[in-house]
This record gives C-alpha cells, sequence and structure tokens, in this order.
C-alpha cells in the first residue's frame, strides 16, 4: 500500500503551539499490501493530465499506417448496418418498433461499436505497454481508461453518420435527445468498466487474448441491436437490462428516434449494472496492478 | 530538516520463479490453484498428476536491505548483473511492491530506468517531448517552460516534426535524455542510462548528471561505470545477492568490488586453434603477465619491472600484424596504450602465417598499488581486426614501508622513482 501524505501533515500532531508547520514535500511510503486497497482517486487526479496525453497518443495513433485511416470508424457499424437491413430487417423481416430497419439497427451500433472496439483493445492495452509498466510509474488505470476514451472520436465520427441518416429519413427530435450525453456516459461507464476487469486479467491469464473475441460477439447477440427489446414482456424486458448495453441501446433510439418505448426502468437497471462492473472493476484492477510489472 | 531523503528499512523482494512466470499463467491452473487450497485432500491426487508442483523455487531479490541517504546526496549503487539494483530502484520507484520491510521518500520522485520509455515509433519529437514528459510526471506548464532547453539539449532543432521512428539511434537517444534530464524532482532514481550512446553523448550525459547532482538534489544512480559513479556519487552502496555487501566512500567501494568481480588471470593458454578467440585473421594461444624474471603466479609490486606477453597464431600471410596493450587500472582510468612501435616483422613488408610471441616489458616503478586490466587490440595494416577487452588483470602489491614513513596510500594513477634530493643551499 502506498500512501502520500505531507510531512507537515505529519508533524501537526507532535508541534505544540510553535508556529504553523511548514509544508514539506509529500512524503511516499512503500511497503507491502495485501487484499483489497482503496481506489486512491486523489492521485487519478493528480495525474489527469498523463490521462490526457495517453488518450491523445491512442487517437493520434490508433489509424497510422492504415490507407482508409478514420474511414474505419464510419465502415465497421455502417456495413453492418446494411447486412443486418438485408438478412435480419429484409429477409426475416425483424421487428422494429415501427422505425425504418436501417436507422434502427445504426442507432444501436453507433454505441455499440464504442463498446466493443473500447473492449477489445482495451483487453491488450496493458499488454501492449509492458516497456512503460516495468519501467515507470503512473496509475496503470490511464491505460486502458485512454484507449477506451480514444474510442470517442470514432464514436463521433459514427455519430455524424447517424445525424446524416436522420436527417434523410426525415427524423423529429423531440426532447428526449437532452439525455443522450448522459447515455454517452452510460455507455462509457459499462466500457470502461468492462475493460478494466479485462485488461487486468489479460496481464495475468493470457486466455483473454482468445476470449475477448468470442465474448464481444457472444453479447452482440444478448444486446438488442438487431432486434427490439419490445420482443421480451415485462418485467423481463427491464430485467434484461442487467446487460448494461441494453439500456444504452434502447436509450439511443428513444433519445434520437423517438421511439415511444419508454425505457426508463431498463436504464435505470443498467445504470447500476454498469456502476457495479466499473466500480468492482476498477477495486480488481486496484488489486491486481501491483504485480503487474512482475507478471507481464 | 535532519529528515533523510530516502529511508529504507529491511527492504525484501522475493520473486517466485517458475511458479509466477510460467505455471501459474492461465486460467485452468489458477483454478486448479483454487480448488486444491480449497480441498486439502484434492490436493496430493493433483499434484500426483502435475509433477513437480511441490518445490516452488523463490528467490530473494532484495533481502534486508537497509539505507539512509540524506538530502542532496548522490548515492552510487554497484553490484555485478542480477544482484538486486534494478530490483531496488523498481521498489522505490513504485513499480513493483517490496515483499517485506519499508521505504519512505521524501519530495517528489522522478525515475529514469530507461531512456526512451514511452516513446511512440510514429509520432514526431515535439509529441513525444509532451507524451515522454507527462510519462515521467512532468505537467503540461512544467514541460512548455522546459521545451526550450531540452530542444536544445537534444540538438534536434531540425527535425522536431520528423516522426522519431525516422531518427538516428542517436537522435533517439540525445532526445529522450534530454527530455528525462529535464524533469526536475527533488528525488531522483537513474539506472544505467549512460550505458548507451556514444562517447560525445556520454559525456554530454556525465555533465547534466554533475549538474542536477550539483543541485542539491537527491540522486540514487546505478551503474556499471565505475568513473561515473565515483565523479558523481558522494557514497556508494555495494550489492550482493540482495544484500548490501558494503557501503562506504566510492574509491573505497569500487576498489573492493572490482577486486571481487574481476577475476584474477595473470595466465592464459588456448591450446585449440579453432576455438581460440579470435578470428580469420588471428587466434589467440596465450596471453600472460608476468615479473620480468619470474612467473606469472609470482607477486608484482610497484618496483617490479615486469613483461605482458601474447602468443597468437597469425592465420593469413601478407602484412604483420599489429598489436596493442591497453592497460587500465581499477577506476577504469587508462593509463597508457602501447604497441610495437616502428619494428616490422622479418621481410620488412610481409610476414608468413604461423605462431608468434609479442612480448612487451614495461619498467618496474612505474604503477602504483592497485588491480589493473589488459586490453589487447589487433590491427592489421591500421585496421582493427580483433579487440579482448579485459583479456588479463592483475594486482600490483605495494612494497613494504619504511619505519616512519607515511602510512596511508600513495595518490595518484602513477608512482614513478623521482629523482628526489634536499640539499642545504644557504
Amino acid at each position: 500500500m502506498i500512501d502520500q501524505l505531507s510531512a507537515g501533515q505529519r508533524m501537526v500532531g507532535q508541534t505544540e503551539a510553535g508556529p504553523a508547520p511548514e509544508v514539506g514535500p509529500p512524503v511516499t511510503v512503500i511497503r507491502p499490501s495485501r487484499g483489497w486497497a482503496p481506489l486512491d482517486l486523489g492521485e487519478l487526479w493528480r495525474f489527469r493530465e498523463l490521462f490526457y496525453f495517453l488518450t491523445w497518443r491512442d487517437i493520434k495513433v490508433r489509424y497510422k499506417q492504415t490507407v482508409l485511416g478514420a474511414t474505419w470508424a464510419i465502415l465497421q457499424p455502417v456495413f453492418t448496418m446494411v447486412v443486418f437491413s438485408l438478412f435480419f430487417g429484409k429477409l426475416a423481416k425483424i421487428p422494429s418498433d415501427g422505425i425504418p430497419y436501417p436507422i434502427f439497427s445504426y442507432a444501436a451500433l453507433v454505441p455499440w461499436t464504442f463498446f466493443s472496439n473500447g473492449l477489445s483493445l482495451s483487453a491488450n492495452s496493458l499488454v501492449g505497454n509492458q516497456n512503460l509498466i516495468t519501467k515507470i510509474y503512473f496509475p496503470r488505470l490511464a491505460i486502458p481508461a485512454a484507449t477506451v476514451l480514444g474510442g470517442l472520436v470514432d464514436f463521433g465520427l459514427a455519430f455524424l453518420v447517424m445525424v446524416a441518416m436522420m436527417l434523410g429519413y426525415g427524423v423529429v427530435l423531440t426532447w428526449n435527445v437532452m439525455w443522450l450525453p448522459a447515455l454517452v456516459l452510460l455507455a462509457l461507464v459499462a466500457t470502461l468498466g468492462g475493460a478494466l476487469w479485462l485488461s487486468a486479467l489479460n496481464v495475468r491469464y493470457r486466455d483473454v487474448r482468445f476470449a475477448v473475441p468470442f465474448l464481444v460477439q457472444f453479447w452482440l447477440f444478448i444486446t438488442p441491436i438487431a432486434y427490439p427489446s419490445s420482443l421480451l414482456d415485462q418485467p423481463w424486458r427491464t430485467l434484461y437490462a442487467i446487460n448494461p448495453m441494453a439500456g444504452v441501446v434502447e436509450g439511443f433510439r428513444w433519445a434520437l428516434l423517438g421511439a415511444d418505448t419508454a425505457p426508463g426502468p431498463m436504464i435505470a437497471v443498467s445504470t447500476v449494472a454498469a456502476l457495479g462492473l466499473l466500480i468492482s472493476g476498477a477495486f480488481a484492477f486496484r488489486r491486481m496492478e501491483r504485480t503487474f510489472a512482475d507478471v507481464v | 530538516m535532519s529528515e533523510p531523503a530516502i529511508r529504507v528499512e529491511n527492504l525484501g523482494k522475493c520473486y517466485r520463479i517458475g511458479h509466477l512466470r510460467q505455471r501459474h499463467n492461465t486460467l485452468r491452473d489458477a483454478v486448479e490453484e483454487r480448488f486444491r487450497s480449497l480441498i486439502p485432500g484434492l490436493t496430493a491426487r493433483l499434484r500426483g498428476r502435475s509433477g513437480d508442483r511441490g518445490n516452488e523455487e523463490t528467490i530473494w531479490a532484495l533481502d534486508g536491505v537497509t539505507f539512509e541517504i540524506p538530502r542532496g546526496q548522490v548515492l552510487g549503487i554497484i553490484g555485478s548483473n542480477g544482484a538486486g539494483k534494478s530490483t531496488l530502484l523498481k521498489v522505490l520507484s513504485r513499480i513493483t511492491e517490496p515483499t517485506t520491510g519499508r521505504a519512505e521518500i521524501r519530495g517528489r520522485v522522478g525515475s529514469l530506468l530507461e531512456v526512451g520509455t514511452g516513446f511512440h515509433s510514429e509520432l514526431t519529437g515535439r509529441e513525444n517531448i509532451y507524451l515522454n514528459g507527462a510519462i515521467l510526471g512532468m505537467t503540461r506548464a512544467e514541460i512548455d517552460s522546459r521545451f526550450g532547453a531540452i530542444v536544445e539539449f537534444s540538438e534536434i532543432e531540425r527535425f522536431l516534426d520528423t516522426p522519431v521512428k525516422r531518427y538516428s539511434s542517436g537522435m533517439y537517444l540525445r532526445l529522450a535524455f534530454a527530455v528525462a534530464a529535464h524533469l526536475e524532482p527533488e528525488v531522483l532514481l537513474v539506472d544505467e542510462v549512460l550505458a548507451v550512446g556514444d562517447a560525445a553523448f556520454q559525456k554530454k550525459c556525465l555533465g547534466k548528471m554533475n549538474e542536477i547532482a550539483g543541485h542539491g538534489r537527491t540522486v540514487l544512480f546505478v551503474s556499471h561505470n565505475m568513473m561515473a559513479i565515483e565523479e558523481l556519487c558522494d557514497r556508494v552502496i555495494w550489492i550482493q545477492e540482495g544484500r548490501i555487501r558494503m557501503s562506504d566512500q566510492p574509491r573505497l567501494v569500487i576498489a573492493e568490488y572490482l577486486k571481487a568481480a574481476v577475476s584474477r588471470t595473470t595466465d592464459r593458454i588456448w591450446d585449440e586453434r579453432t576455438s581460440a578467440p579470435g578470428n580469420d585473421s588471428v587466434r589467440l594461444h596465450r596471453a600472460c603477465v608476468r615479473p620480468m624474471n619470474g612467473q606469472s603466479t609470482d607477486p608484482i609490486n610497484v618496483r617490479t619491472p615486469f613483461v605482458m606477453e601474447f602468443e597468437y597464431w597469425k592465420l593469413q600471410p601478407g602484412n604483420p600484424l599489429g598489436l596493442s596493450l591497453d592497460l587500465l587500472n581499477e577506476r577504469n582510468v587508462l593509463l597508457f596504450s602501447v604497441g610495437p612501435g616502428d619494428t616490422r616483422g622479418p621481410e620488412g613488408g610481409s610476414c608468413p602465417m604461423g605462431l608468434y610471441r609479442d612480448s612487451c616489458g614495461v619498467p618496474g616503478d612505474i604503477l602504483n598499488n592497485g588491480w589493473y586490466r589488459i586490453g589487447l587490440r589487433v590491427h592489421e595494416d591500421l585496421r582493427p581486426v580483433f579487440r579482448y577487452d579485459d583479456i588479463l588483470t592483475f594486482q600490483v602489491w605495494d612494497v613494504p614501508k619504511a619505519k616512519g614513513a607515511w602510512l596511508g596510500e600513495w595518490r595518484g594513477v602513477v608512482r614513478p622513482a623521482v629523482d628526489w634530493r634536499t640539499e642545504r643551499i644557504g
């Protein structure tokens, strides 16, 4: 466990009515730790600029030496949308809550792509940055977090296509759209939670590398992207939102397309689930991070 | 304040080798482990199946290390590879946790365990300065204010906006060191950064390190470069097998360390021509250093004339081979470098293949007492063809002192017999 406290503060108890103790340099205490450790949000705050620079690096480097560059951020969801529309919309005639199927699925694919890419890229982020981990100290959380945050740029690009499609389909915005930032935040929380778990586990168990593609594929099917959650009756629909992405996806449709699905309860359940994932992920990460440099 | 900048108490770091590294890396193993700890009865059976799980080996990379560094002191750490020097720096820079003990560091810590950590090859020099600075713990404002100095030190101004993957290795190192050197923490942990780069770069780095040390900052400095250690440090700790073997003035510790680390070799013979050190041009047969009138096992003292002798196979006909010898002392100072001078082979220009012997006699009353190392270099037509550092090491003993004489060490790298007279002239 590592504490940072000012020498000045430490001496307060010992000084008697003398002049106010000068604030000395920070004292770092290094000693072995066991079990669960507190999150130390203060330290994360002190390193906020590192978060910024690592995110900036991930964004800058992401599409280096690719021919299509940032176009990839759009190609992925757009092509998936086309395929889904053809097979699920046209052929299988899956209902879409009265919304044209392409925009129905694309509204879900925008946050979904952010989530799935965030998980896949961050799972390998710690292992990919082992030169940093074994040579320098900083809150290790910054690495998967920066990878996830870097995905927001892709998200923004994919969202531009969403806006274009909404114009094309003549979607009329409702006040629901005010909730969009909160829904993006929810997607971020869920992604970060998953990212912390997977990246930390991957340091020790490289099985994760193989499990992630499978996990993401599996998660795609249990999230209402190609189909509406209205296929389920209550209370199962609300319970279904234990998958945090279910709430995010239905929330996006509701906020952007004005679908009258009233996903309030779902979003509430998903928020609890996402926060649970993030908090447990953060603690698990803290617990595992102390051996990263030895194991990676 | 008299509180030390760094206080380390009984610090220990234990690695489980074979266990952590190889056997615990899949989920299956972890699950199995859990089960075994839950159900003792199962343990035996599982162990029977999976073989020699019982004898996990552990290694104490650090074991009961205790020391203090007052503020403003530069402490050097020396020791052979794997002695625990780097582990100590890793624990102090919080990269890895200790297994036992504790350490307290007063002040902002900057660590420089590798030059260029966190550089991204796709990013430009300018971008890497910011990225690397942030990783090392500088704020953006700090980097902004030192940007000019960093660029000036690194001498890469023209290439600031070029991706560093296009840099030469020298440019890359200069930039990386420049960023790190302008980190201005109260406590700086440095590992072997001088081991890279050319002589000019090393000199520049050393100068910068000197400047940092001069500014009253506390520095912990790991290096194999004894010259650098002696020049920079106020005190040196010698670590061996995870424990502190010695802690004292740099000169004393370094001398002891070299005595133990450099195996004493005054006579070496290679019988097999094919496996002897060398190459297609030359292979060594024998190297020895001995008193002028004695064997290689006889002691050499400050008054003894001695001979450095080399026998070698010359494997190509043609120009004679030119040998030159470097004599270095325990502090890595080159005392002299000698060669055969103008003497040519018996046939003037060319000389045949065969076994040759070169002897180099050195008069007595030149070397001070201490440990010496000989490096051999072989040239053909001024073209270096072979080099063997530390081919021989030997000790020059002091001579018994006259009664009432000065009992301390003679200072200086040489100890010539001087013609000293005292006359009454008035």
